[in-house]
Parts: C-alpha cells; sequence; structure tokens
C-alpha cells in the first residue's frame, strides 16, 4: 500500500493544496465570515472564562435536560447552514433562465442539493427530535435520568461529530453531487472518484452511531424506568410516540449502516454490490437505503404529533379525544412505516402487482394519520382554546400538513407517479410534509416546553413573527413547486431554458426570503426573551396549567428531576394530581443518587472526526491511530468503577426550600 | 411505609414516594436491543448475499470454492467456544473466580482458532484469485462472513477485557453484568454463524 508513494503522499494522503476550495469565491467569503465569527465566539468565551463552565456543566454532562438542550442547539446552528443551502438554490434558479447561468456553477450547484437534503435531515431534525426526546421523556415518565447516561452523552457527541465532518467538507476538498442518498452507480468509485462521498459516508455513519445508540436508550428508559402506576396506557402521547420512534431507529438504521458500508467497500475496496459489472445490483442499494428512509420520516413525524397532541390537549383544556385510538394510529403507523418503500421508485419496473401491493399500503397510512387529525380536532370541539403560541403552531401544521397528505396520496397511485416520479411536485410534497407537519412541530415544542427548560416564556410578538413568515412563506415558496412540478419540471436542474416557467420561480425565491425572515424573528424571539427574561418569568414550573408530570417539578428542573419519584394515576397525571389535592412535599428529603460526569465522549467523538477525516482523505497512519486510541479510549473507560454519586439530602432539602420560598414570594 | 402515608391514603391517593425508588436494572434489557440492531445488520447482509450470491460473473461459484470439511471444523471451533462460555457462566454462579477465568480463556482459545481458519480460507480464495472484487457473489459472501469475523475479533479484545477485570476486581456485581452481555453476544455470534453456515455455506454448494 506505501510503497511507491512519496512522503507527502504518506503524511497527507490525497490532500493537496488543490484539495481547498480557494478559487470558489462563495467559499472563501463564507470560510471568512465562519472563521471571524467563530474566532469572535472564541474569544468572547475565553474572555468571559466561560470554558470550565462549558466543560464542566455541559460537554461532560450527563444531565439528559443538558444533553436535550445541546441536541437542539446543534440542529438551530445546522438549521442555519441548511436554509442557507436552501435561498441559495431558490435564488439560483430564480435567475438562470435563457442562457443565464445563474451564479453557481452545476459542479457548485450539485453539492448544494446534495448538502441540504443531508443537513436538514439528519442535522436538524434528527438532532432537534432526539433533543426534545431526550429532555421531555424522563420528566414525563418521572425520572431521575435515562437508563445508560454516559451513553446518552456519547451519542450526541457522536451526531455532533458527524455534523463536524459535513462542515469541514465545506472548505476542505467538496461534498458529494449525488442527491442526499447517494444513489450507486453515480456515488459510486467510477463516476465520483472525489472525496465528497466519502465525506457523506463518513459524516453519516459517524452520526449513525450516536443515533442507534441513542434510540436504544430511550427505548430501555421508556420501557424500564417509568414511574410507579404509570403503566404503558397511562403514558403521556409524547412518550408514546417517542418510544415509536425509537423503535423505528433501532430497527431502520443499523440498515443504513450496513448500506453505507457496502458503498463504501465498493469505493474502498473494489467490491461490486452495487457496480455495473461482475454482478453488482445498483437497485440494490435503491432499495436498501428506502427500507431505512421511508421509516425515517415517520422518525421525525412520529414525535412532533406527540408534541402537537400535547399541545392540543393543554391549551384546549380537555383530555386529549381518544388517547387510546391515538397510541393505536402510532403503533400502525409505526409499523406500516415498514411496508412502503417501494413507493419512492414505482418507476424502478417491478411490475404492477409489487407496484399495486406498494402503493396500497402507502394510501393506507393516510388511515391512522387521518384518525389523528380528527383526534386533534374533536379535542378542539368545544374546547375553551387558548391561542398562545404552540397552539398557532398547531393549527398552522393541522392546515398546512392536511394539503401534504393530500398529494402524498396522489403520488401514492403508482400510473401518477410515473408522471410525477423526481418532478417538483414531488419536493414541493415532501417539503409540505416535513415543514408543515415536522418543523411546524418542533417550533410548537421550543415554545412549549422553552418555560420549563429555562423558567422564562418566549416572546409573543416575535414568535407570532416568526409564526406568519413561515406559514405564509411556505406556501408562496412551495406551491408553485407543485405547479411547476404538474408542468413536468424535475429536481436538482441548475438552469432552464423555457422563460415562461420563470415566474414560478421568482415567486417561490419570494417565499423562501420570507421563511427567511421567519427564521430570523425566531432568533430575534430567543433573544428579546432572554432580555425580557424577568418580565417573562414563570416561578410556578406549571406556566400553561399542564397535564403531564413535567409541570409538576421547577423551571428549570433540578438536575435531579424529583426530589420524590411521583406515583402516577391517570394519562394526565399532573393534571390529576392538581384535582385531587397533591401537596408539594416540603421535608423528609433522602440521598439522590446520580450518575458523575465524564469527558470520554468528547474525545471518542473527537477520535471518530480525526478517524472519518483519514479515510476520507487516505491518510491511512492516522486512520490506524485514531482507530487504535478509538479501542483503547472505550477500553480504558471501562475501567473506571467509580461512575456514580449521592446528592446528600441537605442539598437536596436547600434546593427544595429555595423553590419553596420563591413560590411563597409569589403569592 | 410510615403510618403517616397510610392515613393520607385513606383520604388522597399517593402521589409520591417517600422512600427512594430503584428501577429495575435496563442493561440486559439495552444489551438485547443492541444485538437485534446488530442482528439487522447482519440481515442485511444475508439479503444482499441473498439477491447477489448467484451472481458468479463467469467466475468461481460455491461448489469450486468452499472447502466444506474446514468450514466444519471451524463451526465446532465456535459452538465449542459457545458451550465453553458455558461452563464460565456456571462457575461464575458458584463464584469461582479462578476456574470463571479459566473457562473464558479457553473460550478465547477455541474464538482465535475459529478465526485462524478464517483467516486461512480467506488467504486461500484470495491466493487462487477469487478475492472480494471478483464478482457479486464474492463481495457479498467475504461481507458476510468478514463481518462475523470482525465481531468474533471484538468479542475476542472484550473478553480479554473482562478476564483483567475479573482478575483485578473479582466477580462483583458490575463484573457479573459484564460478562452476562459478553455471554449473550457470544451466543448470538453463534447463531449467526449457523445461519451463514446453513445459508452460505451449505446451501452454496448444492447451488
Amino acid at each position: 500500500m506505501f510503497g511507491n508513494t512519496t512522503l507527502t503522499q504518506f503524511i497527507f494522503g490525497r490532500l493537496t493544496l488543490e484539495s481547498f476550495p480557494y478559487h470558489e469565491p462563495i467559499v472563501v467569503v463564507t470560510f471568512i465570515a465562519v472563521a471571524l465569527g467563530g474566532l469572535a465566539l472564541l474569544a468572547l468565551v475565553t474572555k468571559y472564562k466561560l470554558w470550565g463552565y462549558l466543560w464542566n456543566e455541559w460537554f461532560t454532562s450527563v444531565d439528559h435536560k443538558k444533553i436535550g438542550i445541546m441536541y437542539i442547539v446543534l440542529a438551530i446552528i445546522m438549521l442555519l447552514r441548511g436554509f442557507a443551502d436552501a435561498i441559495m438554490m431558490r435564488l439560483q434558479q430564480a435567475i438562470a433562465f435563457g442562457g443565464n447561468e445563474g451564479y453557481l456553477n452545476p459542479h457548485h450547484y450539485d453539492q448544494i442539493f446534495t448538502a441540504h437534503g443531508v443537513i436538514m435531515i439528519f442535522f436538524v431534525a434528527m438532532p432537534f427530535v432526539t433533543g426534545f426526546m431526550n429532555y421531555v421523556v424522563p420528566l414525563q415518565i418521572g425520572a431521575r435520568d435515562v437508563s445508560f447516561p454516559f451513553l446518552n452523552n456519547f451519542s450526541f457527541w457522536m451526531t455532533t461529530a458527524g455534523a463536524i465532518i459535513i462542515m469541514i467538507s465545506l472548505f476542505v476538498g467538496e461534498f458529494a453531487r449525488t442527491g442526499w442518498l447517494a444513489y450507486p452507480p453515480l456515488s459510486g468509485a467510477d463516476y465520483s472518484p472525489g472525496v465528497g462521498v466519502d465525506y457523506y459516508i463518513w459524516g453519516l455513519q459517524v452520526a449513525g452511531v450516536g443515533t442507534t445508540l441513542s434510540g436504544i436508550n430511550l427505548i430501555a428508559t421508556i420501557v424500564k424506568m417509568r414511574a410507579p402506576g404509570m403503566t404503558f396506557m397511562k403514558m403521556p402521547i409524547f412518550t408514546w410516540t417517542s418510544l415509536c420512534t425509537n423503535i423505528l431507529i433501532v430497527a431502520t438504521f443499523p440498515i443504513l449502516t450496513a448500506t453505507l458500508a457496502l458503498l463504501s467497500l465498493d469505493r474502498y475496496a473494489g467490491t461490486n454490490f452495487f457496480t455495473n459489472d461482475l454482478g453488482g445490483n445498483p437497485m440494490m442499494y435503491v432499495n436498501l437505503i428506502w427500507i431505512w428512509g421511508h421509516p425515517e420520516v415517520y422518525i421525525l413525524i412520529l414525535p412532533a404529533f406527540g408534541i402537537f397532541s400535547e399541545v392540543v390537549a393543554t391549551f384546549c383544556g380537555k383530555r386529549l379525544f381518544g388517547y387510546a385510538s391515538m397510541v393505536y394510529a402510532t403503533c400502525v403507523i409505526m409499523i406500516l412505516s415498514y411496508l412502503v418503500w417501494l413507493h419512492h421508485f414505482f418507476t424502478m419496473g417491478s411490475g404492477a402487482s409489487v407496484n399495486a401491493f406498494f402503493g396500497i399500503t402507502t394510501m393506507i397510512i393516510s388511515i391512522p394519520t387521518g384518525a389523528k387529525m380528527f383526534n386533534w380536532l374533536f379535542t378542539m370541539y368545544r374546547g375553551r382554546i387558548r391561542y398562545e403560541l404552540p397552539m398557532y403552531w398547531t393549527v398552522g401544521f393541522m392546515f398546512t400538513f392536511v394539503i401534504g397528505g393530500m398529494t402524498g396520496v396522489l403520488l401514492a397511485v403508482p400510473p401518477a407517479d410515473f408522471v410525477l416520479h423526481n418532478s417538483l411536485f414531488l419536493i414541493a410534497h415532501f417539503h409540505n410534509v416535513i415543514i408543515g407537519g415536522v418543523l411546524f412541530g418542533l417550533m410548537a415544542g421550543v415554545v412549549y416546553w422553552w418555560p420549563k427548560a429555562f423558567g422564562y416564556k418566549l416572546d409573543r410578538f416575535w414568535g407570532l413573527c416568526s409564526f406568519w413568515f413561515w406559514q405564509i412563506g411556505f406556501f408562496f415558496a412551495f406551491m408553485p413547486l407543485y405547479v411547476l412540478g404538474l408542468m413536468g419540471v424535475t429536481r436538482r436542474v441548475s438552469q432552464f431554458e423555457d422563460p415562461s416557467l420563470q415566474i414560478w420561480f421568482i415567486i417561490a425565491a419570494f417565499g423562501a426570503g420570507l421563511i427567511a425572515l421567519g427564521i430570523a424573528s425566531f432568533i430575534i424571539q430567543l433573544v428579546v426573551s432572554f432580555l425580557k427574561r424577568d418580565q417573562l418569568r414563570d416561578l410556578t414550573g406549571d406556566p400553561w396549567n399542564g397535564r403531564t408530570l413535567e409541570w409538576s417539578t421547577s423551571s428549570p428542573p433540578p438536575e435531579y428531576n424529583f426530589a420524590f419519584t411521583p406515583v402516577v394515576h391517570d394519562h394526565d397525571s399532573w393534571y390529576d394530581m392538581k384535582n385531587r389535592g397533591y401537596e408539594r412535599p416540603l421535608g423528609g428529603f433522602k440521598p439522590i443518587h446520580m450518575p458523575k460526569n465524564t469527558g470520554t465522549g468528547v474525545v471518542l467523538s473527537a477520535l471518530s472526526i480525526a478517524l472519518a477525516f483519514a479515510l476520507i482523505w487516505y491518510i491511512w497512519w492516522l486512520a490506524i491511530v485514531s482507530f487504535v486510541a478509538i479501542v483503547g479510549v472505550s477500553i480504558a473507560h471501562t475501567f473506571n468503577y467509580n461512575r456514580d454519586f449521592y446528592i446528600p439530602a441537605e442539598t437536596v432539602t436547600a434546593t427544595e426550600d429555595a423553590r419553596s420560598e420563591l413560590l411563597a414570594d409569589r403569592t | 411505609m410510615t403510618e403517616k402515608a397510610h392515613t393520607q391514603e385513606a383520604e388522597a391517593p399517593q402521589f409520591y414516594l417517600e422512600e427512594e425508588h430503584h428501577p429495575e436494572g435496563s442493561t440486559m434489557l439495552g444489551f438485547w436491543l443492541y444485538l437485534m440492531s446488530d442482528c439487522l445488520i447482519f440481515a442485511v447482509l444475508f439479503a444482499t448475499h441473498g439477491v447477489l450470491g448467484r451472481n458468479y460473473a463467469a467466475g468461481p461459484s460455491p461448489a469450486d470454492l468452499f472447502d466444506l470439511p474446514l468450514v466444519a471444523i471451524n463451526t465446532a471451533m465456535l459452538l465449542f467456544s459457545s458451550i465453553t462460555y458455558g461452563f464460565a457462566m456456571l462457575q461464575m454462579e458458584r463464584n469461582a473466580k479462578m476456574e470463571t477465568l479459566f473457562w473464558l480463556g479457553i473460550t478465547g482459545l477455541f474464538g482465535l482458532a475459529f478465526l485462524g481458519l478464517e483467516l486461512y480460507e480467506f488467504y486461500h480464495l484470495i491466493h487462487e484469485g477469487a478475492g472480494p472484487g471478483r464478482s457479486a457473489f464474492l463481495s457479498s459472501f467475504f461481507t458476510l462472513v468478514g463481518t462475523h469475523g470482525l465481531h468474533v475479533t471484538f468479542g475476542i479484545i472484550w473478553l480479554i477485557t473482562l478476564m483483567v477485570q475479573v482478575k483485578i476486581r473479582g466477580l462483583i456485581p458490575e463484573n457479573r453484568r459484564r460478562l452476562m452481555c459478553l455471554s449473550m453476544f457470544w451466543h448470538f455470534l453463534d447463531v449467526v454463524w449457523i445461519g451463514v453456515f446453513s445459508f452460505v455455506y451449505l446451501m452454496g454448494v448444492l447451488g
């Protein structure tokens, strides 16, 4: 392997000066902006001596609440990157008409649409959803932490490592130009010899480890750590949807891992899984990746459904209509999501019978989803609705998502799909369900649980601005794509000939601009609320008159969550407790057993980045060194048996007494 | 439960435990879930072999390549190692540290013998020009069998680590839990190998 290479090649692999895209002005300007911003941030952290605080209180923390918040911070940062890609595409397509090549060459444009998809799914939606599950589930089930707290920290850092690997590709080398699922043979070594697909593979593999382990962790938590009395049919709906989501994660992410491993063997070891010759079969990849990929979209939407269920019940002041049917609908969706993958490639040519089967299963999924929609509507019916911010997002979701759902049923008809396959109609459809469903749900979740996490509500005015810009911007941005798709415009095109199409792309770009204002309003909302936090403060821990256990503790909750483990009698357990004369315990506290912080997760994550970078650039010595280091650090970690400690009863008493005083001051 | 809690129970339901709550351990469930996720990786590799396993690309077929007596010996090594791991667990239940270590050591040796024979087979095949790049059949064969071999390798590293830990700390509850996890892992690899032996080797030679 090393026989006829020079020393530089040995040290740097295929990384050369030419690998840095300094001849691309857009990338250079971005790099300068990111570098200056990054340096400023580092300088500020150093100036205010925050490194110790960040390291001890956050990075090494095994507290599910802090890990949940870190996941969401990661998601919001990556949202900005993913959205920057989106608005660049909208701008390019709005101007690249009639011989005008626009400002992005095809080489660059292809990387942008790939990066946009990868980042939005894997590094925005996934960490956002995982962050909520991490933060909320243990509180909702009355637990002190997740089942495996260190594993939780490790999972977060592996997800972050994946995001960092993808971000490195922006400035060192290039990203994949294959679309977000990297179909072979295009993604094979013959047609994509560069580092782009390797960045894609290793970024997702590293993040996938984190996602799978976090799924295992949360299933074990929900099954084993529920408070006494909380039977499965007394779990809050968000916990139910989290359980189903995590089952989907554990049951599908290994498929992604294996599929990408096979692709990387094709690229690195010269095997013939997905090649055109020597017996390879590219459609095998397409099947496998969608066996993961379709459940993946339900991994994203189910927790959002859970959030809407919590929000609707809370802000209508009623029990959720049809709790049991909601649970069954969630489980049915979970199972059906495995039986529809082929609808992503009806045009493969599997024949009428196979296509009919998958078309019908796809249409059947709309039944439990429809049942959920009616449950929410019936919960609102004759409810005492309070239009707080989370409720805006929820109603916006119901309106928008139903449109996306119906276009999905259209696409599920195989003959119609033959016409609409890979058209902008499809793009409009899945943005309709992912923005109108997942993103609106996540935004509802942010405004709903923010007071729990930080002790103050978010500013209403900027929240409304954000909602309306998103809502209106969405329709401006994506309705034109439905029209264009019906006219036959395909996806992933960077230049157009027919000038009559341009007006639709300009409208879509205008919509993207409105969405940019929506994101800006959201960021302003966070800043303004932080500055006005004393006016927006909530001392009760229960600002919305909530119904589930997370509202029974203080905001933000103490690190042990509950001084005494709650006992549950009803699925709206906190509401039940409030109604039947619950009194907060004031004494008799016991020492609480908690896990210790550890830096191993950060170290393993950093080594994984080094390993991935080495594999991407063929720097074999670094690959070997970092791999051995990963194994070594993991083994060393298991020699530490001293992993937990007790919070003394006096500390618990002091914390609880402080809260009692705050509550007394209020009245 | 104190007297006070009892009287409260009569008028208002009990809303919290006054004693420390100890949920039952999650490790076994968590490890089972991990094994099932690993099982899915093997499922993908089996499925790929099922689809591509007859695509010889005018190259050698299983009947030309596989040396069944060698594979049978190999299988025996792995099955024996599962039995000896079982002996180790029995000794652990008796709290006999040295005997546990002895049987773990035997298990490791059987594991190494398995890996040695597998590497010999791979070397032999590649030497004959039947490497993983020759055809889709060989790609899927090497990947499925190699992934299993990689798991056995990590199992052996884990086994050695645990032997050191048992040696240092004895059969404390943490180490018993870890031995139990490795036991599940080891038997799981055995089950996967039975699938490999039946579907890849036996049915492959039947052609």
